[in-house]
C-alpha cells in the first residue's frame, strides 16, 4: 500500500515543479541551439530578432569561442519584457526592437553596468547610462505595391498618402495594412511615437480605419501580403525587413516619408538575472565591434552611423530618454489604445 | 673677538608661516564655498526640472464620472532627459490611492500645499532620488479630491557636474594658494628689505668706523637706529677720550724727560769719575727709551685718530721716505748703522693720509735701527707695483726669532728675543694698522742671511 501512494505523491510533486517553473511562464516563438552539444558553458540569447537574421552573427561568433553554445530564443517583445521584468528569467543578453520596454527594464534596475571601448566608442544618443546600448538603426517605411497605385502620383508624405487614400477609397478598402499595437511592442512604440510627433498621423489613422484596414503582428507578414497582392500600402514597416525582401525595380516599393521618418534602434541589455553576465557582455561587445556591425549590416539591419543621421534630413531617431517610459505606463497605454482603436477599428 | 647674535627664530619664516598660513585658510573657505554654491546650483538646476515635470503631469489630471483620469504628457519625461542620463520615477496618487507609478515611491514627511512644488532627497531602489511633489484637487464624481504627482529622478548625473564643479573649485583654490604663496614670499623680501639693508649696512662698515648711521629706515627701525647711533657715539666718545687722554699722558711725560736728558748730559759732561759717567750714561738711554715709548703712544693715538678722521691727499712715497730717513739718521748714527734708501723710478704716488704713511715708515725704519746691530746696514726700498707702491725695510739685526709675524703686529706685544731692548710693542700695531686703514697689506719675514725684511705695500688708490 505504500509505495503507490508514494508514487501518485512524488507524481503530483513533479506536475506542481512543472507548472510553476517560471521559465515555462512566458511564450517563447522560437527556440534553437548553436554550437557543440557538450559545449560546458552556454551562451542564452533572449531576442525579438528572428533567428535567420542573427544566425550568422551567433556562428562568427562561437567560431572564436571554442567551448561554447548558445541557446538562441525568440519571443514577442512584450514577451520579453515580461520573462524579465515578472519572471526573473535568466539569460545573459537581451535583445529588442521595443525601445520604450527596454528603456523600462533598464530604469527599473533590471541591466547591468557594462563599460568596454565598443560601448564607450557609441555615440551618447545610442545608450543610456551604460546599460542599454543600441547596435542598429532602423527606418521605420512605408511599403506599397506599384501595380496597386496605377495611375496615382505616387506619394512622398503622410499627407499624400491621407490625400490619396481620401480620394480613392474603393482601390484603398480592405487593401491596407498596419500593426496592431495591442498585439506586438514595435508597433504599439511606433503608433505612440507618430502620436507624438504629429497631428497628420492621427488623420492617417482615421483615414485607414475608414478603409478596413489589416492589422498585422509583424513586419514580415505585412511584406508577405503584399507581395501576394492582397496590400497595395502597409505603414510602420521595418525598413530592415522590407528593404532586403522588396528589391528596387519590382512592384514593391520602400517610402520613406519625407515629412519624417523615425528611425527605430534595436537594443541589448545585459539583465540583471543572467547566469552568465561575462558572456553576454562579450557578445555585446562582439555585436558593437566593426567586426559584428559588418555582420549586422550584411543581415539587413543598417549599424549604427551618426553621420547616416544626420544627412537624412527626414529621419527622426527614436532617442532613448525617459519620454519613452510615459507610454508604458499602463494608464497612458490603456489610453492611447483606447483613442487608437476608436480612430482605427470600425466594425 | 665678535660675539655672534643667538639667534630666536626669523621673522621671514614668522611672516612666511603666518602669511601661508592665512592663505590656505582662505584657499580653503573659497573651495568650500565655491563647493557648496556649485552643489546648489546643480540641485536647483535638477529641481526646477523636475518641478516642471510634476506640475505638466499635474496639468493633466482630469475628474471625470468614473473618477480621476490622467495623460502623462511625453515631454514631462523628456525633459528629464536634459539633466542626464537618470533613472526615473514617478507616482499618481488620488488621496492615499495610488492610480499609476510606482507603488512603493516615499511620499514627502509632509504633504506639499499650494501650487508650489515641495523638494526632498530619499532612496529608492539602493539609489538616491531627487523627488519633487505638487499637489493638486481634483474633481471625482462631483467631489473635490487631494491628488499628489511624484516625479523622482536619481541623481547620478547631478552629483557627476557637482563633482565635475568641486574638482574645478579645488583647482581654483590651489590656484589661489599657489598665488598667496608667491605673493607672501614677495611681501616678506620687500618687507624685510630695510631690515636687510641696515643689517648689510653696519657688517660692511670697518671695525673703527663709529660714525652714526645716516641712511634713512622705516619708522619702525628709527627707534634701533636711534639706539644704535647713540651707543656708537657713547663708544666713539669714550674712545676719543681715551686716545686724547693718552696723547695727553705722552706729551706730558716727554716734556719733563727732555728736561731730565738736558740735566744729565750736563751732568755726564761734569761727573767726576766713571762710576758715575756710566750711570749717567744709562740714565740717558732710559730716558730715551722712555721717550720713545712716549713717541710711540702718541702716534699710536694719532694713528686710531687719524683713521676715523683722515685727510687723503696724493702724497709722493720717495719725498716721504726721504724725509724719515733724514729724521733717524741721527740716531742711525749713534750706532754707526748706514741707512741706504734706494727709491724707484716712476711715480710713487698713493692717495692717503700724511701723517698715517708718515707714520708707518717711521716706526718701521726704527725698530729697523732699534733692532739692528752697530756698524750694520739697513736699506728703504720704494718701488712702484702693480696697483700701488711696495716699501721694503730690511736689516741685519736679529730677526724674528721664531715669534709669528701676527703676534708680533698685536698691541704691546714683543718679540721673545728683544728682552735686552726696552720698547713698547706699539711699532709693529701701527704699521698694521695704517696698512690696514689704507686698504694695504703688511707683511714680516725673516731676511735671507739674518735679518728682518718688513714688506709694506700701499695702494695708489
Amino acid at each position: 500500500m505504500r509505495r503507490p501512494v508514494l508514487a501518485r505523491a512524488l507524481r503530483a510533486l513533479a506536475l506542481i515543479l512543472a507548472l510553476t517553473a517560471p521559465a515555462a511562464a512566458f511564450e517563447v516563438e522560437e527556440q534553437s541551439r548553436f554550437g557543440p552539444d557538450d559545449a560546458p558553458r552556454t551562451l542564452r540569447i533572449l531576442s525579438t530578432t528572428d533567428t535567420v537574421i542573427f544566425a550568422p552573427l551567433l556562428e562568427r561568433f562561437l567560431a572564436d569561442q571554442p567551448g561554447l553554445a548558445i541557446d538562441y530564443v525568440v519571443a514577442a517583445s512584450t514577451e520579453v519584457y515580461a520573462a524579465l521584468h515578472d519572471e526573473a528569467a535568466a539569460f545573459d543578453i537581451a535583445v529588442s526592437s521595443a525601445m520604450d520596454l527596454q528603456m523600462k527594464l533598464a530604469n527599473d534596475g533590471f541591466a547591468r553596468v557594462h563599460r568596454a571601448p565598443g560601448t564607450l566608442a557609441l555615440p551618447p544618443w545610442a545608450r543610456w547610462r551604460d546599460q542599454l546600448f543600441a547596435f542598429a538603426q532602423e527606418p521605420v517605411v512605408a511599403i506599397l505595391s506599384r501595380a496597386g497605385f496605377e495611375g496615382l502620383p505616387l506619394p512622398r508624405t503622410r499627407s499624400d498618402l491621407v490625400d490619396l487614400m481620401r480620394e480613392n477609397p474603393d482601390r484603398f478598402r480592405g487593401r491596407v495594412g498596419t500593426y496592431d499595437p495591442n498585439l506586438s511592442g514595435a508597433g504599439y512604440l511606433f503608433a505612440t511615437q507618430d502620436a507624438r510627433q504629429s497631428d497628420t498621423s492621427w488623420r492617417l489613422a482615421e483615414v485607414m480605419g475608414a478603409l478596413q484596414p489589416r492589422l498585422y503582428g509583424a513586419s514580415g507578414d505585412m511584406i508577405r501580403d503584399l507581395k501576394a497582392g492582397r496590400l497595395i500600402l502597409a505603414t510602420n514597416v521595418l525598413g530592415s525587413y522590407a528593404v532586403p525582401r522588396l528589391p528596387p525595380g519590382g512592384d514593391g516599393m520602400v517610402l520613406e516619408p519625407a515629412d519624417y521618418t523615425h528611425v527605430l534602434l534595436r537594443t541589448a541589455l545585459i539583465p540583471r538575472t543572467a547566469d552568465a553576465p561575462d558572456l553576454g557582455a562579450a557578445f555585446l561587445d562582439f555585436l558593437l565591434s566593426p567586426g559584428g556591425q559588418r555582420l549586422i549590416a550584411a543581415a539587413g539591419l543598417p549599424a549604427i552611423d551618426e553621420a547616416a543621421l544626420v544627412a537624412g534630413q527626414h529621419l527622426r531617431p527614436i532617442r532613448l530618454d525617459p519620454g519613452l517610459l510615459v507610454f508604458v505606463d499602463p494608464l497612458k497605454r490603456r489610453r492611447f489604445l483606447d483613442e487608437w482603436s476608436a480612430a482605427m477599428v470600425r466594425d | 673677538m665678535k660675539a655672534a647674535a643667538v639667534p630666536s627664530g626669523s621673522i621671514r619664516r614668522r611672516l612666511l608661516l603666518s602669511m601661508l598660513a592665512l592663505a590656505a585658510v582662505l584657499s580653503g573657505l573659497l573651495y568650500l564655498t565655491v563647493r557648496g554654491v556649485a552643489a546648489r546650483a546643480v540641485e536647483a538646476t535638477q529641481d526646477a526640472v523636475l518641478g516642471s515635470a510634476g506640475i505638466a503631469i499635474a496639468e493633466e489630471l482630469r475628474g471625470s464620472e468614473d473618477g480621476v483620469e490622467i495623460d502623462i504628457p511625453y515631454t514631462a519625461f523628456s525633459m528629464l532627459g536634459a539633466v542626464g542620463q537618470d533613472r526615473v520615477f514617478y507616482r499618481v496618487l488620488i488621496g492615499d490611492v495610488t492610480l499609476t507609478g510606482y507603488a512603493d515611491l516615499p511620499l514627502p514627511a509632509e504633504p506639499p500645499s499650494g501650487l508650489t512644488p515641495f523638494f526632498y532627497s530619499t532612496t529608492f531602489q539602493d539609489e538616491t532620488v531627487r523627488i519633487a511633489a505638487v499637489e493638486r484637487a481634483v474633481l471625482s464624481d462631483g467631489r473635490p479630491v487631494s491628488a499628489t504627482v511624484l516625479v523622482a529622478q536619481t541623481r547620478t548625473a547631478a552629483e557627476a557636474i557637482a563633482g565635475q564643479l568641486a574638482n574645478r573649485a579645488a583647482l581654483l583654490g590651489l590656484g589661489v594658494f599657489a598665488l598667496a604663496a608667491l605673493l607672501a614670499v614677495v611681501t616678506a623680501r620687500s618687507v624685510l628689505a630695510p631690515v636687510d639693508e641696515l643689517a648689510e649696512a653696519v657688517r660692511r662698515r670697518g671695525p673703527q668706523d663709529l660714525r652714526p648711521v645716516a641712511r634713512a629706515v622705516p619708522v619702525e627701525l628709527a627707534p634701533f637706529v636711534t639706539a644704535l647711533n647713540g651707543f656708537m657715539g657713547r663708544l666713539s666718545a669714550a674712545l676719543s677720550r681715551t686716545e686724547t687722554f693718552i696723547a695727553e699722558a705722552a706729551h706730558h711725560i716727554r716734556t719733563p724727560l727732555a728736561v731730565v736728558r738736558a740735566e744729565a748730559e750736563i751732568a755726564l759732561r761734569q761727573a767726576p769719575d766713571d762710576a758715575t759717567r756710566a750711570r749717567m750714561r744709562s740714565v740717558i738711554r732710559a730716558v730715551d727709551d722712555s721717550a720713545r715709548s712716549a713717541t710711540q703712544l702718541l702716534d699710536h693715538a694719532t694713528v686710531v685718530y687719524r683713521t676715523d678722521q683722515r685727510t687723503d691727499e696724493d702724497l709722493d712715497l720717495g719725498d716721504l721716505a726721504r724725509s724719515v730717513t733724514q729724521a733717524l739718521a741721527p740716531a742711525a748714527d749713534l750706532k754707526e748703522i748706514a741707512l741706504d734708501l734706494v727709491v724707484g723710478d716712476g711715480p710713487l704716488v698713493v692717495r692717503g693720509d700724511r701723517l698715517l704713511i708718515e707714520s708707518a715708515l717711521r716706526n718701521l725704519l726704527d725698530n729697523a735701527v732699534k733692532y739692528s746691530g752697530p756698524e750694520t746696514e739697513v736699506r728703504l726700498t720704494v718701488a712702484g707695483v702693480a696697483g700701488g707702491v711696495r716699501v721694503l725695510v730690511e736689516d741685519r739685526g736679529r730677526g724674528l726669532g721664531g715669534s709669528q709675524p701676527a703676534a708680533l703686529t698685536a698691541r704691546f706685544r714683543r718679540g721673545t728675543n728683544v728682552d735686552d731692548i726696552i720698547g713698547s710693542g706699539l711699532g709693529l700695531t701701527i704699521v698694521k694698522e695704517v696698512a690696514r686703514a689704507q686698504r694695504g697689506a703688511f707683511r714680516l719675514t725673516d731676511r735671507e742671511g739674518g735679518g728682518t725684511c718688513a714688506d709694506l705695500f700701499l695702494p695708489a688708490h
